[in-house]
């Protein structure tokens, strides 16, 4: 099987932060300035022609890794079975960006009917300026998925056509995925007596 | 030469008038199902004809609240919902009753989140909880029973818009700093 983001880096040298292959699964982190020059060679050309934008999802690393006990997984994966592979620490972890003020990944999964090929991008964002291309001119199915991102994450999408809040409702403050975001907080738009003693 | 009108006669008569309505209204009930999440499967279990509801006059649901007496909220309710919901029982003429099928509409269930309405009864009074997730037929025949009988101990049991009391098995302590 081709190495897919050997050859991602190999074209996008300068965009790329890191590959990463674990049980044949590849993941290319890249900086946000590449992502749309990249999914554009990654839909046309022939050897990769992934037609299919299967996932968009966002994570919150606002905690994670910064303490041992929840550091993340090995990066390589280990030849032991993963029951006795050694407890990672928190210096396994590199994030492939040097900026303190990291905090997001959005993931993008991507998919080719013609190959049958799999590409996980990942691109690291901060906490500042949590702002990313829209893919909605690419792939049509990214409208959807980046509002949602929007809505749990606050994580805009330059050129997106209708940026508005999917799933929650118009008056919502917050986003609620977002790892400070208290998690008994609601904001009931029917207000009563009885929900009061919830409510912010 | 007419007589006093004996009071005792009018009091006896009255009360068998609310009895026959009470006894007629709980044999008649015309049901409004607001189905939303899984427990719905087991309402409509219960609903057919192996556990069968209609034996007990309750077999015959009404997709007009304004044709309905009983609201079974059956399923999780969210807050984005919770609007349409009390809407739809402000729409039931009076006499009506609210059933709270399943844990979600009871307490909210294992949902402690950002989104889920935490029991029904604090947007709208609530007469019967049924809980369970979801509950067995037979529990939900049990609480439709436990309705009956009080729809036959009078119409109007419904509290005015102050809400109804949780049973005290229900009712659970709001911890605003249980995630720490």
């Amino acid at each position: 099987m081709p190495a897919l983001a050997h050859t991602v880096q190999a074209k996008f040298a300068s965009q790329l932060i890191a590959t990463q292959r674990y049980r044949e699964q590849e993941t290319a982190v890249i900086h946000r300035e590449g992502l749309l020059p990249i999914a554009r060679w990654l839909k046309s050309d022939a050897a990769m022609s992934f037609d299919f934008l299967m996932d968009i999802s966002a994570v919150d690393y606002l905690k994670f890794g910064r303490t041992l006990s929840s550091a993340p997984t090995l990066k390589t994966p280990s030849p032991l079975p993963y029951y006795m592979t050694p407890k990672p620490t928190a210096e396994t972890w590199q994030r492939g960006v040097s900026n303190d003020d990291y905090r997001f990944d959005v993931v993008y999964h991507l998919f080719s009917s013609r190959h049958a090929h799999r590409l996980r991008l990942r691109i690291p964002l901060t906490s500042a300026d949590p702002v990313v291309d829209s893919l909605t001119g690419i792939w049509a199915s990214a409208n959807w998925y980046e509002r949602e991102i929007w809505d749990m994450f606050g994580i805009r999408f330059t050129g997106h056509p209708n940026l508005r809040r999917i799933l929650l409702y118009e008056e919502f403050q917050g986003h609620p995925l977002r790892k400070d975001y208290p998690i008994n907080k609601r904001q009931p738009i029917l207000k009563t007596p009885a929900n009061a003693a919830n409510s912010p | 030469m007419a007589s006093a009108p004996d009071l005792s006669q009018l009091n006896w008569v009255t009360t068998r008038v609310d009895a026959a309505l009470g006894w007629a209204r709980k044999f008649s009930i015309f049901q409004y199902p607001f189905v939303t999440a899984c427990c719905g499967m087991e309402y409509m279990a219960t609903a057919t004809s192996h556990y069968d509801m209609d034996r007990f006059g309750a077999g015959f649901p009404r997709f007009s609240p304004r044709q309905a007496d009983v609201l079974f909220v059956v399923g999780t309710i969210s807050q984005k919902m919770a609007p349409v919901l009390r809407r739809v029982y402000d729409q039931m003429a009076e006499p009506k009753w609210v059933v709270a099928f399943g844990v979600c509409t009871c307490t909210g269930g294992f949902y402690d989140d950002y989104t889920t309405v935490l029991g029904i009864d604090t947007i709208m009074p609530v007469d019967v909880y049924i809980p369970g997730c979801p509950p067995r037929p037979e529990n939900v025949l049990d609480g439709l029973m436990k309705l009956q009988d009080k729809i036959a101990q009078g119409a109007g049991t419904t509290l005015a818009a102050g809400l109804s009391v949780r049973p005290p098995e229900l009712q659970v302590p709001h911890r605003p700093d249980a995630h720490l």
